[in-house]
């Protein structure tokens, strides 16, 4: 028997892959006291990281992609920022709700950068709105993705023991 | 890409920043914004740079300096930087007092 309920498919992304360089991009970068337009090189200058595309903060996947990384306590491994349409008001309430201070989120109201990255996913019943389907890409120094993971299904979860053992190899 | 040396914690549509700003540009000057939400009890990076939660608040890196109040900014950045004759001798005849100005400057800093 089938389930009552409709997971709705994504379909294949256009998506830039393990050993590509990852697209360079500038938004506001929001912190738990203010924001500030910051490029993803400019990170990078500190060290590898992850970038982790997800939907609108207050929704439910937001809410539980972020606990659960905030649980596993990956900022005391490697440097995670995050990415939606969100605006940087909403951001700074997502990261004190959600006792995120060790994590920063770029704020991208007109969904170019997941565009950019082949991931943009036009809202069904919201018109007029596009969101990144969630991903997350791990990112070596030099910006070359080592690890990228852009889900096919709407909802679905990134695979953290995935990332995670990635992050390890780093 | 070298990072500019200034620095401006700034609130969104704030007059008096936007004065610094606009001095900061007619001065040719690069800098980076750092934005601070309108609740005082959301302003603690300004106030650790401070020791107030006004806005506009500059920390310039070249000089060490940080400061708040946009009369007291405007008047630092026309001395320190509104007179280099490396940039352009002809900007010089237009110079403002910074003293007079600052001094019909009443108003104080935007709360909200």
């Amino acid at each position: 028997m089938s389930p009552d309920f409709d997971v709705v498919e994504l379909g294949p992304a256009d998506s830039p892959s393990v050993g590509e360089t990852a697209p360079d991009f500038t938004r506001p970068l929001v912190n738990d006291e203010y924001w500030e337009d910051t490029s993803l090189s400019e990170l990078l200058d500190s060290g590898p990281l992850v970038l982790l595309f997800h939907t609108m903060d207050g929704d439910f996947p937001a809410t539980y992609i972020w606990q659960e990384i905030r649980d596993r306590a990956w900022a005391e491994t490697i440097d995670v920022v995050g990415l939606s349409i969100s605006s940087p008001y909403e951001h700074k309430r997502f990261i004190d709700d959600h006792d995120l201070e060790d994590y920063r989120l770029f704020s991208d109201p007109k969904n170019l950068i997941a565009e950019q990255y082949g991931i943009a996913h036009d809202l069904d019943g919201m018109e007029g709105i596009s969101e990144p389907r969630p991903a997350a890409f791990v990112l070596d120094t030099d910006g070359t993705i080592e690890y990228a993971w852009v889900s096919t299904e709407w909802p679905e979860f990134p695979p953290y023991d995935e990332i995670e053992a990635s992050i390890d190899e780093l | 890409m070298t990072r500019p040396d200034i620095t401006v914690y700034r609130l969104q549509a704030c007059p008096y920043c936007e004065r610094v700003i606009r001095v900061l540009n007619d001065l040719d000057l690069e800098y980076r914004s750092r934005f601070v939400e309108p609740p005082h009890s959301r302003r603690n990076v300004v106030k650790r740079l401070t020791g107030a939660r006004t806005v506009p608040a500059i920390v310039d890196e070249r000089t060490g300096v940080t400061m708040s109040e946009s009369a007291r900014i405007v008047e630092y950045l026309e001395r320190t930087y509104g007179e280099r004759p490396e940039i352009g001798a002809e900007s010089v005849t237009e110079a403002d007092d910074p003293d007079e100005e600052a001094a019909s400057l009443t108003a104080t800093e935007v709360s909200e």
